[in-house]
């Protein structure tokens, strides 16, 4: 049906660009000025002008990262490190169920059912106070560990769900030319399913580089923990922490983008 | 003819569950033989040509593929299938690879080749089956007929002693179902060992040096081509015939 022709809903008209640029504008508006006006009811005394020098400074020496920015590389770091480890016990964990057997399958469905039961919380704590001490693990160690492992379950079933999807025909065409079942992964399984992964992974990144701000209560100096010392140094409660949201979202949305730039290069060419 | 056996089948059984999908099945193929096999869907013809290369494991019987029983033990039967190749209904090529990497990934990973060398053969069998021009192509680009005769390059590449084909053309159109059988005459005139399960009489006719008649996971008759097509032995093998002779 020719677009002039089809009726004028209500979802239609709020979807024209002019009206929804507007009301998105209304929307945000609306929800920075009843802060403010809360924050002013409060006798909040603003200090946005202190906030930059946290996150970078220009001295003689040109350009200093500032805390805010220290701390963000910290938690670039953390969340590389422990997503890295995350993936090959991920992959560890689906080979082992989809392995056929039946030890194999009992002690991966183990792992998941612990680690899908207990509170991330927890977790870090069992790693912290009682892992830690028995292993010598200092607090960064913990730390990736815990997310390592946390992260790890669900990223099992996104490789479980991934090498599934894959036709059977595709291992037996592998078998039939005399592959072992380590070389049809590697050259056959895994290259097809990596399309159909790359979107939940993606996810699951994002997923982790938010999860990671718990580690602060064991006070590894990443992100949230810089911004909590700033607070504790300067009272400025709202400005940090509106800042530290703000640098989160632009870590992840970057990571988004990059990653649908990805996924159009996995697209198969028909 | 050289009357060696090349697959020796002695009274193989296979159940699914409690499904028996064959039973005392016992067959004998020799080199350069070609046996085609027919029976109505699900006599068992699927299940018995992949148990010649391992993708089935029967139960009980004895199985011998060029002088070495078969048994269940992975680098036993990777060895063995190097031997043995085997072209699907399905064609299942290797979507994320090219032609060319479809055909010489086999011999480079399992065969241990050089890329050059891999290469040479790949591009051998690609102008056997009649498309050297599609080699750095990706299999979705190809009609059904062109893939199937990529996967019969493929299988081919490995240097087998033997071809299984499990109804090569079933899920061709009509129009591409004569270029790959061509491709399947060819191959048999170059006088390779083929087991072949298909309802294409007319290609029976023209290679088969043996029918094998199947009903119920069971062989119901063996014969040879001019007896099969004008006077089976057994009435079920003729009212099979009856039925398909007439689409
Ligand atoms: N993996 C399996 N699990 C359970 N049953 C199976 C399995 N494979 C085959 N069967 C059964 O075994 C019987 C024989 O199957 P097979 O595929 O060998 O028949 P076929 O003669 O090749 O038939 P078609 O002409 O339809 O391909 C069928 O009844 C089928 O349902
Ligand atoms: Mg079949």
């Amino acid at each position: 049906m020719p677009a002039a022709n089809r009726p004028l809903t209500l979802k239609r008209v709020l979807n024209t660009p002019a009206i929804a640029i507007t009301l998105y504008a209304a929307i945000v508006g609306l929800i920075c000025f009843v802060s403010y006006t809360g924050a002013q009811n409060m006798g909040y005394n603003w200090q946005w002008y202190q906030v930059p020098k946290y996150l970078y400074r220009f001295t003689d020496d040109g350009f200093q990262a500032g805390e805010i920015l220290t701390g963000l590389w910290a938690t670039i770091v953390l969340s590389v490190s422990s997503f890295a480890l995350a993936l090959l016990l991920g992959l560890g964990v689906a080979l082992l169920r989809l392995s056929g057997l039946l030890v194999g399958k009992g002690v991966a469905v183990g792992y998941l059912e612990f680690i899908r039961n207990i509170p991330l919380l927890v977790l870090l704590y069992l790693f912290y106070y009682v892992l830690g001490p028995v292993f010598g693990l200092d607090r960064w160690t913990a730390a990736m560990l815990t997310l390592a492992v946390f992260h790890s379950a669900l990223i099992s079933e996104i490789f479980r769900a991934g090498i599934n999807s894959v036709p059977v025909g595709q291992w037996e065409a592998a078998a039939s030319i005399g592959m072992s079942r380590a070389q049809a992964y590697h050259y056959i399984i895994l290259p097809q399913s990596i399309r159909i992964m790359l979107p939940p992974l993606t996810g699951e990144v994002v997923h982790l580089i938010k999860s990671s701000a718990i580690v602060s209560v064991i006070a590894v100096a990443e992100l949230t923990t810089v911004g909590r010392n700033i607070i504790s140094d300067t009272y400025m409660s709202f400005e940090i922490w509106f800042t530290v949201a703000a640098v989160y979202l632009v870590l992840t949305l970057i990571l988004s983008f990059g990653v649908s730039a990805v996924e159009r290069r996995f697209q198969p060419e028909t | 003819m050289s009357k060696e056996p090349i697959i020796v089948a002695q009274g193989i059984g296979k159940s699914f569950g409690d499904f028996k999908a064959l039973t005392d099945v016992s067959l004998t193929v020799h080199k350069g033989e070609r046996v085609v096999v027919c029976g109505p869907s699900g006599s068992g013809k699927s299940t018995l040509i992949r148990c010649f290369n391992g993708l089935e494991n029967h139960d009980t019987g004895h199985l011998t593929i060029d002088g070495a029983e078969l048994y269940e033990d992975a680098p036993h039967i990777r060895q063995l299938r190097q031997d043995v190749g085997m072209v699907f209904q399905q064609f299942n090529l290797f979507p994320h690879l090219t032609v060319l990497e479809n055909l010489i990934i086999g011999p480079m990973k399992v065969r241990k080749l050089s890329r050059a060398q891999a290469e040479t053969t790949a591009r051998k069998y690609l102008e056997r089956v009649r498309i050297p021009e599609q080699a750095e192509k990706r299999p979705a680009q190809l009609s059904g007929g062109q893939q199937q005769r990529v996967a019969i390059a493929r299988a081919l590449c490995m240097e087998p002693r033997v071809m299984l084909f499990d109804e090569p053309t079933s899920s061709l159109d009509p129009e591409m179902i004569g270029e790959v059988l061509d491709v399947m005459v060819e191959l048999a005139q170059t006088g390779m060992t083929m087991v072949v399960v298909t309802h294409e009489m007319g290609f029976a006719r023209k290679v088969a040096d043996k029918m094998v008649f199947m009903e119920v996971g069971r062989i119901v008759e063996i014969s040879p081509p001019e007896t099969f097509f004008t006077n089976p032995a057994s009435a079920r093998a003729r009212m099979f015939l009856d039925q398909i002779l007439e689409h």
